[in-house]
């Protein structure tokens, strides 16, 4: 790979330098098609941007996110592909902690306005994936992709309780960037969407704070604005066989394109925190089946024991209530589904009432979403006591392709050829 | 060999530009053949109350300013000729930075001026420049695309002279139906060769302010007042010395712009000037609040920016023919998307338009304007 200069190395030289063709970072590699416990040594290092599969689905957890849906506004395939192969190139060098243009935020002309915003100069790697997905509506009269269009794709049901709003729901195409800094997950959205500008329009975007799941075991479960542990039997990427079972969709699942790639559900869930915060502590605990402090199930002492659904209080009456949060949610309740979650913490400023406009971008992988996602939704929306304090404002759903694989590839190369 | 036309910003204040080349390579600087400064640039010591500018004469020509900021507030720093007529800046200089700008300065007597704050007159003191410069615009093809933008400026003002006067001559007659119909005719032509008109600080304000755009303390004037006592107050009886000011303005801008000698980057740089006025202010339908008539300036924005992009086309077709077809091709876009808003002789108004069809107009001006932005570095290689 020729790499130009990195940012940290820019920082490192002072901006005098910047005229140095640089050596390049030295991005963390040797990993092989199946992930090792622990990927990132640090929260400052690169991830690997190509490979079997996408980056950023069970790369652990980053601490930061920045999510965007786009239209798309040119009605030429081959300008949409361009724009890909053109996304891939500045993806693949800003998660190695490069600039998105060659000439960079200071190496170009003086009259140019530089083909990097500059507001990641001195930031390192940080941990950077960039994910792309495709929306079922790519999958329209516009670009003769109809006929390709996988069934798990197809338009999420109205679940109960749905108060969606359009103008932030959907889209054509995503791009999901986590990363350990805030300022390195927007630069990296910022210079995505203005490459793309003519071709595709931002619909909408969300900033998240805080992740609230772990997908390593190497990971401690994080918390949500809830105040409790989120993501304790989520999926991790040690699961190698779940993985395969319930994460990548495998050949023969649908169009070829999509093998080895996985469907991405965003939730955006309004959380009515300042209500939940009167509630009682044993209500809190109830609803969610789960005591606050440890994370663990009630009536057990530590987070990862297994839950006993069956357990009962001295009163006769289930420890875990039927309407339990951790129940509705668990796979033997649904089919055996699973579910990698991805979510984070999220705060849009305030309401104009007085409340914190808050709660959690919740976002899931998986191998077929109306089995998963919609199974386990469906469940939970029925009955779930946790709904009097959420409200589901807005959803998409994501076809994310498999990774991609080298310098000659592109996002969703398959589907465009 | 000349590369930089690009820092060559004539006899004209090219603002942008300038600031834009706060940090030159040192390949940049050296490029710059016609540089006639002996040795490095000339460094300015600015503190929060002293603005020391190492020298106090410089030859004719293309000079660097290095400006380091040793006081505690973020400064700015300006090469002013007579009448506060910008020639060169560089903006946000925090504390403890350096920053560069490169200025074309030709003989005569200027001001250098820092404004620790970023407020007020600034610092002042003066800087005087002797000797012959040749300007750098001696490129045949350029040239003729000065020239050729020039006649477009000269047809419009003389328009807008015409139609102003029309508009005025109705708010002082107090027939406010027929001034509220040439209210936006008039803006029209304005709107047209604004970025040349902006070169002339002063004016610009005086004639086209928003209310939140004036100081305390200062008086509001031109368009945008008489457009709120015609929409909002209903009443312009006593609009008469505030349509003559307007007036004379405009004859004295009118009269600049056609004696302002224009280089191709500033062609370049006003013709993506529009296109952010028409981001920044059309389609937010803050320019025009009260009559609600943005459609007008942003079609007047869009026709100015293609005379100057088409000026420049001999040039382009030259040195960058893709670029010249995505242009073609974007400008049609975002006409087409405009054309969509026509409404007999005129535009719909602001608020007719929903968020979506105020969408696509953002979108459309977004993929033009990226192109555009471009072309400054093509005429300047």
């Amino acid at each position: 790979m020729s790499q130009r200069i990195s940012r940290r190395k820019l920082f490192g030289m002072g901006a005098a330098g910047v005229a140095v063709a640089g050596a390049g970072v030295i991005a963390v590699r040797g990993i092989g098609d199946e992930p090792a416990p622990t990927t990132v040594a640090s929260v400052s290092d690169a991830v690997p941007f190509y490979g079997e599969h996408q980056a950023g689905i069970v790369t652990p957890a980053q601490d930061r996110l920045h999510f965007v849906s786009f239209d798309v506004i040119t009605e030429k395939k081959a300008e949409l592909a361009e724009l890909l192969q053109e996304w891939s190139a500045a993806a693949a060098r800003m998660t190695q902690g490069q600039e998105a243009g060659t000439f960079g935020a200071v190496g170009g002309q003086p009259e140019a306005p530089p083909d990097d915003t500059g507001e990641a100069l001195g930031l390192p790697a940080s941990g950077l994936t960039l994910t792309v997905g495709f929306g079922g509506s790519l999958f329209d009269d516009r670009f003769g992709l109809a006929s390709r269009r996988p069934a798990a794709l197809a338009d999420l049901p109205h679940l109960p309780g749905d108060a969606l709003l359009p103008e932030i729901s959907g889209g054509d195409l995503c791009v999901q960037a986590c990363a350990h800094d805030p300022q390195v997950a927007v630069h990296a959205i910022r210079n995505l969407a203005r490459i793309g500008f003519g071709r595709v329009s931002v619909r909408w975007s969300q900033l998240g704070f805080g992740r609230t799941s772990s997908t390593s075991r190497a990971q401690a479960t994080p918390r949500n604005l809830m105040g409790f542990k989120d993501g304790t039997a989520n999926l991790k990427l040690e699961d190698v066989a779940l993985l395969k079972e319930q994460l990548w969709v495998g050949s023969g699942d649908g169009p070829d394109w999509m093998t080895g790639g996985s469907y991405l559900v965003t939730r955006k869930i309004r959380m009515l925190v300042e209500t939940w915060d009167r509630a009682p502590l044993a209500e809190q605990e109830q609803i969610f089946g789960r005591d606050k402090g440890e994370g663990a199930p009630l009536g057990r002492k530590n987070e990862f024991d297994p839950i006993d659904f069956e357990a009962k209080g001295s009163d006769g009456k289930p420890l875990i209530f039927d309407d339990a949060h951790v129940r509705l949610a668990h796979p033997s309740r649904n089919g055996g589904a699973h579910l990698l979650r991805r979510g984070y913490n999220y705060v849009d400023g305030s309401d104009g009432l007085g409340r914190l406009d808050a709660g959690l971008f919740f976002m899931a992988y998986q191998r077929d979403p109306h089995r998963q996602f919609v199974t386990v939704q469906r469940s939970l929306a029925g009955r779930d006591s946790l709904n009097e304090y959420i409200k589901h404002v807005s959803s998409a759903l994501f076809a994310c392709p498999p990774g991609v694989r080298d310098a000659g590839d592109y996002w969703g190369r398959a589907l465009f050829s | 060999m000349r590369t930089s036309l690009a820092i060559a910003v004539g006899a004209l204040a090219l603002t942008g530009l300038a600031a834009c080349s706060s940090e030159p390579t040192p390949a940049t600087v050296a490029g710059a053949s016609a540089a006639p400064a002996k040795g490095g640039p000339v460094t300015v010591a600015a503190t929060d109350t002293e603005c020391k500018v190492a020298v106090t004469e410089l030859a004719a020509g293309t000079s660097t300013f290095a400006i380091t900021n040793g006081g505690t507030k973020v400064t700015e720093f300006y090469v002013y000729a007579p009448g506060d007529r910008v020639m060169g800046e560089v903006e946000n200089i925090v504390p403890g930075l350096t920053r560069e700008v490169i200025v074309e300065l030709p003989a005569g007597s200027y001001e250098t001026a820092c404004k620790p704050g970023m407020v007020g007159k600034g610092v002042r003191g003066p800087l005087k420049v002797t000797g012959e410069h040749k300007p750098l615009s001696d490129d045949a093809q350029l040239a003729e695309a000065t020239a050729s933008y020039k006649r477009y400026i000269k047809s419009q003002s003389d328009t807008l002279l015409i139609k102003a006067q029309e508009f005025v001559d109705a708010v002082k007659a107090e027939d406010i139906d027929k001034a509220k119909a040439l209210f936006p005719v008039s803006r029209t032509y304005w709107e047209r060769i604004e970025p040349v008109a902006e070169i002339f600080g002063d004016l610009d304000p005086a004639i086209d302010a928003r209310e939140n755009d004036v100081a305390e303390g200062e008086e509001w004037t031109g368009f945008h007042r008489i457009e709120k006592d015609l929409w909002v107050g209903k009443d312009v009886s006593k609009d008469g010395p505030i349509a003559d000011k307007l007036m004379a303005d405009i004859k004295t801008i009118v009269e600049q712009s056609n004696s302002a000698e224009l280089s191709p980057v500033l062609l370049a740089n006003g013709a993506k000037g529009l296109l952010d006025e028409v981001a920044s202010g059309k389609i937010t339908g803050e320019e025009d609040r009260y009559s609600h008539t943005d459609l007008w300036d942003f079609d007047a924005n869009l026709q100015g920016s293609k005379a100057a992009v088409q000026s420049l086309r001999p040039v382009l077709e030259e040195r960058a023919p893709e670029l010249v077809k995505t242009l073609d091709e974007k400008f049609a876009g975002a006409e087409a998307a405009l054309g969509a808003h026509q409404k007999g002789d005129g535009w719909k108004l602001h608020t007719e338009l929903s968020k979506g069809d105020l969408k696509k107009l953002s979108d459309a001006i977004n993929a033009l304007a990226e192109p555009i932005s471009k072309i400054a570095a093509v005429v300047a290689k």
